[in-house]
């Protein structure tokens, strides 16, 4: 009776992970793509056992997902939100740990995977959809509806390589978009195509999930992620910090910024190879959206030993992670000298951001990554837009940034009408 | 519904058959892909199927036939090494298209997922089609040089089959290395090489000195050789031990390999 009950408990989850890790093995000095050299190493050190050194990619996650729910994965860069979509998509093998996937898992993880260029449209809509898992026959049926979603009926028969981009995604998206599989696993390919194919992408994906099948998406734009998603999960480090309501994740994710920034203040513990750190990254608390925004940045020096010059970048992030602009000293051709301590001090005027929390990374580069200090500063927009009349939200909302415009109506009797 | 359940890799895990048979459709579609691009945008298209093997028969019998005067058993030495070098081609080819054929698919590979056995084995079925172009051929060069093979040639299905299993047996084992260690795509056109000139193929083993005999008749490629040849231009068939001996081998041969690819399979995405 027990039994029968868990039975059924698991069959209404479309997911169910338990104990999941993928463990990396990275930076093994002695790893060679060479046999020879495996070999020579071998003979050498006949005892020596191999030294790897581990990376976690996702440690020890549990989690259910019922079915046709549909789902958003969201966290930082290298928090292991595409090492569990390879993971559950069966690319591949889990360290530890158990999956139980309840139904056929299909999955868009990258556009366009599968196609050759050389193959016509008519070619790649075939061979794609049986490598996505359609059979013949499936795609003979959606054959029409494929095409039609991509839009490419003219050019069935062209081979791919001379589509333009934006074909060659619409036409893999729409492959993928009409698999019949009862999951769907999609990692970020929303972010290409032109508006009016995102909107009708996104209208496919709700489908979809309204349509009883379980959705798996990972992005790192947060609206798609809100107006998508019934729940979501948040993995911050390898770890599942967060699984429940959307707006849950995103504040847990929004949260661990702060704790972010003040592990990254210890040099030591942030990425780049350390020859040279920015010491201290300084500007003011709170802006309002039109001001200049001026940030000093010091910096050390690595004494007399490398004279190279170096750059300095800055990115303004939004709340979400998004990087809304990228100051690069290289782009005004300035270089800094790394034998003395500097102080850079930038301005950024032109820049209007809307009301809201900002973070600041400061990057210090040469030929590699000298420091990489995400977080480095935060600063707030204040809720006063930098235009003369008050208006309801939705008249600035929709935009990532707020911009100098105006309008100019003209009574349109002055104008000669076009002549049909 | 089905329920798919995900575990870290065993120690030996055997080939799932069932899931490649499911998903035939891929291999289909790869050797499909495979056949279309390699005439696509060339000027004399599938000519090239037939010009490559009589290009090939041509040289070796001004060569060896001309030159050096190979014995052949008594059958015109275009024609022997034309049969002889299409059996050859067949497993060359098979084993030099399956060996990089992962790392070839390197994209398909680190980004979907669909039973890998399947990108190697489907190599076969281009090789398969040269090979049945340059059968037909070979027939047509039978009847021109009046040479009957006789009832044996029944069995040729068996050989090509022989040929292929041993061909992919080591292809699969090639191409999984091949994806940690790319220096198999270098050694295995030597050894090939190598392997064509210590099997019979321009020669029959008439040439062989008998101190060198017992080497020769420990080539597993020369017994299948050997069996070809039986069934296409009538000469004597080999002892049974051979015949015994070809059947476990190419079988054991492409189980072995399946095994080594199934070993490392999991990997593929992380290593590639």
């Amino acid at each position: 009776m027990r039994q029968k009950t868990r039975e059924i408990m698991s069959n209404a989850m479309a997911i169910s992970v338990s104990n999941l890790s993928k463990v990396y093995r990275i930076g093994h000095q002695h790893r060679s793509n060479r046999a020879t050299e495996a070999i020579v190493q071998r003979l050498r050190h006949p005892f020596q056992r191999a030294e790897y050194e581990y990376f976690e990619a996702l440690d020890e996650i549990d989690f259910e997902i019922p079915r046709g729910e549909a789902v958003g994965i969201i966290g930082r860069n290298g928090a292991g939100k595409s090492t569990l979509l390879k993971l559950l998509t069966r690319i591949t093998a889990p360290t530890t740990g158990r999956i139980e996937l309840n139904g056929r898992i299909g999955s868009l993880l990258e556009v366009g995977t599968g196609f050759h260029p050389e193959l016509t449209g008519r070619e790649n809509i075939f061979l794609n959809g049986t490598l996505l898992g359609m059979r013949k026959r499936g795609i003979k049926q959606r054959f029409d509806e494929i095409v039609d979603f991509a839009g490419v009926e003219r050019f069935l028969d062209t081979p791919v390589k001379r589509y333009s981009s934006g074909m060659y995604v619409r036409l893999a998206f729409a492959v993928a978009a009409h698999l019949d599989t009862e999951m769907l696993a999609i990692d970020e390919v929303l972010s290409v195509g032109d508006a009016e194919f995102q909107r009708k992408s996104l209208a496919k994906m709700r489908d979809a999930a309204r349509s009883g099948r379980t959705v798996l998406y990972v992005s790192h734009q947060m609206q798609t992620i809100t107006s998508l998603c019934t729940s979501a999960l948040f993995l911050d480090a390898g770890r599942l910090d967060y699984h429940g309501s959307v707006d849950g994740a995103l504040m847990r994710y929004r949260a661990t910024f702060e704790e972010f920034a003040s592990a990254q203040r210890q040099a030591a513990r942030r990425p780049g190879s350390g020859e040279l750190r920015a010491t201290d990254v300084r500007m003011e608390r709170a802006y309002h959206a039109a001001d200049d925004k001026v940030i000093e940045i010091d910096l050390g020096s690595t004494g007399a030993d490398s004279t190279l010059p170096y750059y300095v970048s800055a990115h303004i992030n939004d709340a979400n992670g998004a990087v809304i602009a990228q100051c690069d000293s290289r782009v005004h051709g300035v270089w800094l000298d790394p034998t003395e301590p500097q102080r850079a001090t930038l301005t950024i005027s032109g820049l209007w951001l809307r009301p809201g929390r900002y973070s600041v990374d400061v990057f210090v580069c040469r030929a590699g990554i000298l420091d990489a200090w995400q977080g480095a500063q935060a600063f707030e927009v204040l809720p006063e837009l930098p235009y003369p009349d008050a208006v309801p939200e939705d008249a600035y909302s929709n935009g990532i940034v707020l911009t100098d415009f105006t309008y100019r109506v003209d009574a349109a009797d002055d104008f000669e009408r076009p002549q049909r | 519904m089905r329920t798919t359940v995900i575990n870290p890799p065993g120690r030996l895990p055997l080939p799932p058959w069932s899931e490649l048979w499911e998903a035939r459709e891929v291999a289909l579609r790869f050797g499909q892909r495979d056949v279309v691009l390699r005439y696509r945008q060339t000027a004399i298209g599938v000519a090239w199927v037939l010009i490559q093997p009589l290009a090939a028969a041509g040289i070796f019998s001004l060569v060896f036939g001309s030159v050096a005067n190979l014995p052949t058993g008594g059958i015109p030495y275009f024609l022997f090494s034309f049969i002889s070098m299409l059996a050859w081609t067949l497993f060359s080819s098979v084993l030099g298209r399956a060996a990089p054929s992962l790392v070839a698919n390197q994209a398909l590979v680190a980004k979907v997922f669909f039973p890998r056995m399947l990108v190697p084995i489907s190599t076969a079925m281009s090789a398969l089609l040269d090979f049945a172009v340059g059968l037909a051929l070979g027939i047509v060069l039978l009847v021109i040089y009046g040479v009957n093979p006789g009832w044996g040639v029944l069995l040729l299905p068996v050989w090509v089959l022989l040929f292929v299993l041993l061909a992919l047996g080591i292809g699969l084992a090639a191409s999984a290395w091949m994806v940690r260690y790319r220096d198999v795509g270098y050694i295995l056109p030597w050894a090939l090489q190598f392997a064509l000139f210590a099997t019979p193929v321009a020669y029959s083993l008439d040439a062989v000195p008998d101190n060198l005999l017992p080497v020769f008749a420990a080539n597993p490629l020369s017994w299948l050789m050997e069996l070809f040849r039986y069934s296409l231009l009538g000469e004597a068939l080999p002892p049974t031990w051979q015949i015994v001996g070809a059947v476990l081998v190419s079988i054991g041969g492409f189980l072995l390999g399946a095994i080594v690819f199934q070993r490392h399979e999991r990997s593929f995405a992380d290593l590639i």
